[in-house]
């Protein structure tokens, strides 16, 4: 299954070769539009037509790759009709998590739910790997319904990080090993802390 | 000449300030105020950097929110909204042949802006006022984090921000419209069907059925459709942002006089959606548009040619002002109380519209100035260049991370601060100011010599590579997991953020050495006497023997 990681790889992989790509391109315009032998030229509309046309296809496409690519999202979409199969109440008071449990075990492989309530600020509520890389995240706004549908492919212990600033006294905000995934056939390595918790 | 005589009195005499016009005048001091502004936005970054690198003793967890709080208002309102509305201020009477609708506004302007930015950035530093510039609702009213009268001053200095501003839009808007002395009335009508680039749209329509253009030679020349459209988002964004510094006050005013109010009387989802949108007409409206407007003029001027596909850059520009209407719930994607269609449609598809508008202004640049080859690689044209890669970079990275499977991962990350809006004003906008101001540099001061060919191509490279490097170091620090508003003392991503400092100190040094040579340039006498009143008694906006 799909992991942030290896979206987040995949990421690291295209932006890189694009922003090589049109630091290259740039490069070579600015060498060709001083060259002493280059000639005006004027381009047909067509290619202008035919280059718009390219962008209005590549931003249509990023969303539709992601859409078939990412299981998040249709997950995300269908949360209101998906039945969970574990729902993890958790409430943000003053700058503290207050969870049902020190430490919860999630379920691999099933749809678990975060219902998450703020009862002053806005927060961010955000599960994070043993090397710091984010599994995933929301917002917490109070006066809303802040409910976060997931499904864990592999075992490991996580952490829990608020993702969003809520003034001085939020900058310590986290609580490592509080999630642990047990019962799955593949272990995340990026989140092993060595037994169990 | 010596250094020291250089200083003083400038490059081959300097700057002679008794030659300079009210406008020329008015002008500069705007520039001038944020060139400065963007230096101690600079030095705040740095703090900032530095402290991500290892923890500064001297910055506490108030303290160091409360420069992340000013940071960006000191360097969008004090320094980018200066240099663009001093620009314009000059750029719209100077392209609409006729002179500056009111000089004393144009003052009064620059002076509230200054004031206000001022007023804002000692909010959070005397008092740790940090709310950030999100004002996320009820954090600018949370009195046990934050003292009421940081609070009061802070607001008060971003309302007389948004005042200057509506100043500013006002000048703008009666400079396309105003009927000069001693002219023949201009009609209303045809400069307002112009001014809003219909007569674009219309001549592409009369071209499809065959029939003659609607107009031949525009009333209203394209950079100015541009800075009028841009100025519409301007008007709207100042609208949203005063209504919510209103409010905020209101609840200030409550805790000083002893009558707390109820903050959850206030919609905390519905206030974002409504600051959000009017907030993201700043980043995805006026900036886009100016911008645009800004490369056509740069183009214009440099090629001293035509712009290619005319008609449709000033229609793109009426499509660009439609989006950025429409794409603020992109900001909202991991809010899951937002609904589904909306995050889809607003955050999603129309924002993806930004890489089609943007991406046309750029080829319609580009094949401009390769209409004209060979050119020089003058100061303007590389900057041209570096503000045109900028947005390249930036302008993808935002619309990656308006997607609802990305923004799981990435919002809030180092990747919406760094190759997104970091690359953005620093490379894409701060590099076209810079061009702009390359370009005005003769006009503007009666032809003063630049001091050092050199200095300006150590401005150029350095803050090139400083401001593309911190970005993508700040980027894979984000792939790895960073957030952009938590404090890591742990040292987990030291070595990015080690890098990421590096190359801010290039840009600061970029900085530096721009603002010397300009010194050097105009002399401390020069710098003095732009500040000084002007003794030409004209409305003309450059000498006439000039």
């Amino acid at each position: 299954m799909t992991d942030s990681v290896d979206v987040l790889n995949m990421l690291k992989l295209v932006y890189t070769l694009y922003t090589l790509a049109v630091i290259s391109l740039i490069g070579w315009f600015a060498l060709g539009v001083v060259n002493p032998k280059g000639k005006p030229r004027i381009l047909k509309p067509a290619t202008f037509y035919t280059y718009v046309g390219a962008l209005i296809t590549v931003g249509v496409a990023i969303h539709i790759v992601t859409f078939n690519k990412i299981p998040w999202v249709e997950i995300d979409f269908k949360r209101d009709s998906l039945k969970a199969a574990q729902v993890v109440n958790i409430t943000i008071e003053d700058h503290k998590f207050m969870l049902p449990s020190p430490k919860i075990e999630l379920k691999c492989n099933e749809y678990v739910l975060f219902d998450v309530t703020s009862k002053d600020l806005t927060y961010g509520f955000g599960i994070f790997r043993q090397n710091n890389s984010m599994v995933t995240q929301m917002q917490v706004v109070p006066g809303s319904k802040n409910d976060l549908m997931w499904k864990f492919g592999k075992n490991g212990v996580y952490h829990l990080r608020s993702t969003e600033y809520s003034g001085p006294k939020g900058a310590n905000m986290y609580i490592k090993d509080v999630f642990e995934v047990k019962g799955c056939a593949e272990d995340d390595k990026y989140s092993q802390k060595g037994g169990s918790l | 000449m010596s250094f020291l005589n250089s200083l003083i009195n400038g490059h081959e005499g300097g700057l002679k300030t008794d030659g300079l016009t009210p406008t020329q005048k008015v002008t500069l001091r705007a520039v001038i105020i944020g060139v400065l502004y963007y230096g101690l936005s600079a030095l705040e970054g740095m703090m900032m950097r530095a402290h991500a690198i290892t923890p500064l003793p001297m910055l506490d967890n108030s303290h160091y929110f409360s420069v992340m709080t000013v940071h960006p208002i000191v360097g969008i309102f004090g320094s980018t909204y200066l240099i663009v509305f001093g620009a314009f201020t000059f750029l719209v009477p100077y392209l609409m042949k006729k002179p500056l609708y009111s000089i004393k506004l144009a003052n009064a302007t620059w002076i509230l802006i200054a004031i206000g930015a001022l007023m804002a950035w000692l909010g959070g530093f005397i008092f740790h006022y940090a709310p950030l510039y999100t004002l996320y609702w009820p954090l600018p009213v949370d009195f046990s984090q934050f003292n009421a009268v940081g609070g009061l001053v802070f607001i008060t200095g971003v309302a007389l921000i948004m005042i200057g501003t509506l100043g500013f839009i006002y000048n703008i808007f009666a400079t396309v419209f105003y009927t000069e002395e001693g002219h023949e009335k201009r009609p209303f009508k045809p400069l307002l069907i112009s001014a809003l680039g219909i007569d674009g749209m219309l001549n592409i329509l009369y071209k499809m059925t065959g029939r003659e253009p609607y107009a031949k030679e525009p009333a209203v020349s394209l950079p100015v459709v541009a800075i009028f459209r841009g100025t519409i988002d301007t008007f709207l964004d100042a609208l949203v942002i005063l209504t919510c510094g209103i409010l905020i006050l209101v609840y200030i005013i409550g805790d000083l006089s002893g009558a707390s109010m109820d903050y959850t009387s206030v919609n905390a989802l519905l206030y974002k959606n409504f600051f959000w949108w009017g907030l993201d007409l700043i980043a995805d409206g006026l900036v886009l548009i100016y911008i645009a407007g800004s490369w056509y003029l740069l183009a214009m001027l440099i090629t001293g040619k035509k712009l290619f596909m005319q008609n449709i850059a000033r229609a793109a520009l009426l499509l660009e002002l439609i989006v950025s209407w429409a794409v603020w719930s992109h900001h909202l994607l991991a809010d899951q109380g937002q609904y589904n269609m909306m995050k889809l449609v607003s955050g999603e598809m129309v924002t993806a519209f930004e890489l089609v508008t943007q991406g046309i202004a750029i080829f319609i640049t580009l094949v401009t100035l390769w209409s004209a080859r060979p050119l020089k690689m003058s100061n303007e044209l590389k900057f041209l260049l570096g503000g045109i890669l900028g947005f390249m970079l930036a302008v993808p990275a935002g619309i990656i991370q308006a997607d609802m499977g990305l923004n799981r991962i990435l919002h809030n990350t180092q990747w919406v601060a760094g190759p997104h809006f970091h690359v953005a004003i620093l490379v894409g906008l701060t590099m076209t100011l810079y061009s702009a101001i390359y370009i005005l540099w003769p006009t503007l001061t009666n032809g003063v010599k630049l001091y050092s060919q050199k200095m300006a191509s150590y401005h150029f490279w350095a803050h090139l590579i400083g401001g593309i490097g911190m970005g993508a170091f700040m980027g894979m620090a984000a792939m790895d997991g960073m957030l952009r508003r938590t404090l890591y003392l742990e040292g987990e991503y030291q070595t990015y953020m080690i890098l990421a400092g590096i190359c801010g100190l290039l840009l600061l040094s970029a900085w530096v050495v721009f603002l010397l040579n300009v010194l050097m340039s105009i002399g401390l006498k020069g710098l003095l006497g732009i500040f000084k009143k002007s003794k030409l008694q004209t409305k003309d906006l450059v000498p006439q023997e000039a």
